[in-house]
């Protein structure tokens, strides 16, 4: 029973496992590590996050974490008065909390876009879109990465 | 020179949304890796990347070094008018490129 802690209630909590804990924190509000907390407090302010409308596409369990691919979509009419303005993208354990912001506007008709990106370790990644009104959405992944990036040395 | 790889159709309908995809040959090194004798390797990224549309911005993204080597872009945008599609990445050490594209619309 190494690494396994039981409580009051006989539930069992796994100890040796962070991403789990991670998960279960990090919910749909934008609850990371103090590092990714404070960018995403950079970026929204006082205002609160709703989780929706926006879809994260990254494979579930990856093996070399150099090249990861990102696809992010929203949904919005993509109108001149109902627009996404700004899409960032955000994870919990590499060296920075930043991975990407794309500004968009009503004349991108549809508010996708994909890139590659690095992950140092197993970890949550967080996708936060800006809608023309002021509101903010998003959407986490959880990523299993085997070959981690940017701490190799060469 | 950085070698670019730009992917848009060339001929759409008038009020169709395409797609663009983009890809520009960097290290994109992250600042964060060290040599074998100990010495950091300093940050060498591309920093901004943005795309015009017969002279308006459609498209700009901020990156980081989280972004992998050769950025790849993939994005959309609505066919109004026949023209070109100017694109333009900067980044660290002055690096600057710019490319185009020709894109009827019918």
């Amino acid at each position: 029973m190494i690494g396994i802690i039981r409580d009051n209630h006989g539930q069992d909590q796994t100890s040796c496992d962070p991403t789990r804990s991670h998960a279960r924190r990090l919910g749909w509000q934008p609850r990371g590590d103090d590092q990714a907390r404070a960018a995403i407090r950079n970026v929204v302010g006082e205002a609160s996050v709703r989780k929706g409308r926006v879809d994260l596409e990254v494979p579930p369990l990856v093996e070399n974490g150099n090249t990861v691919s990102l696809a992010v979509s929203v949904d919005s009419p993509m109108t001149t008065t109902d627009y996404v303005k700004t899409i960032h993208v955000f994870n919990e354990k590499n060296p920075q909390p930043n991975v990407i912001s794309v500004h968009l506007g009503p004349r991108a008709g549809r508010a996708k876009f994909s890139t590659r990106f690095r992950l140092a370790d197993s970890q949550i990644v967080t996708a936060i879109a800006e809608m023309s009104d002021g509101t903010f959405w998003s959407a986490s992944a959880d990523v299993i990465v085997t070959l981690a990036a940017c701490v190799e040395g060469i | 020179m950085a070698r670019q790889l730009i992917n848009v159709p060339a001929k759409v309908k008038r009020g169709q949304v395409f797609e663009i995809k983009t890809l520009i040959s960097h290290i994109m090194e992250t600042g964060f890796r060290f040599t074998t004798t100990g010495d950091k390797i300093p940050r060498d990224i591309v920093t901004t990347f943005s795309c015009s549309y017969n002279g308006e911005e459609i498209f700009r993204a901020d990156l980081y070094p989280a972004i992998s080597a050769n950025p790849f872009l993939d994005f959309f945008t609505v066919a109004t008018e026949s023209g070109t599609l100017d694109f333009k990445w900067a980044g660290d050490n002055g690096f600057s490129e710019t490319a185009s594209a020709k894109i009827v619309v019918e």
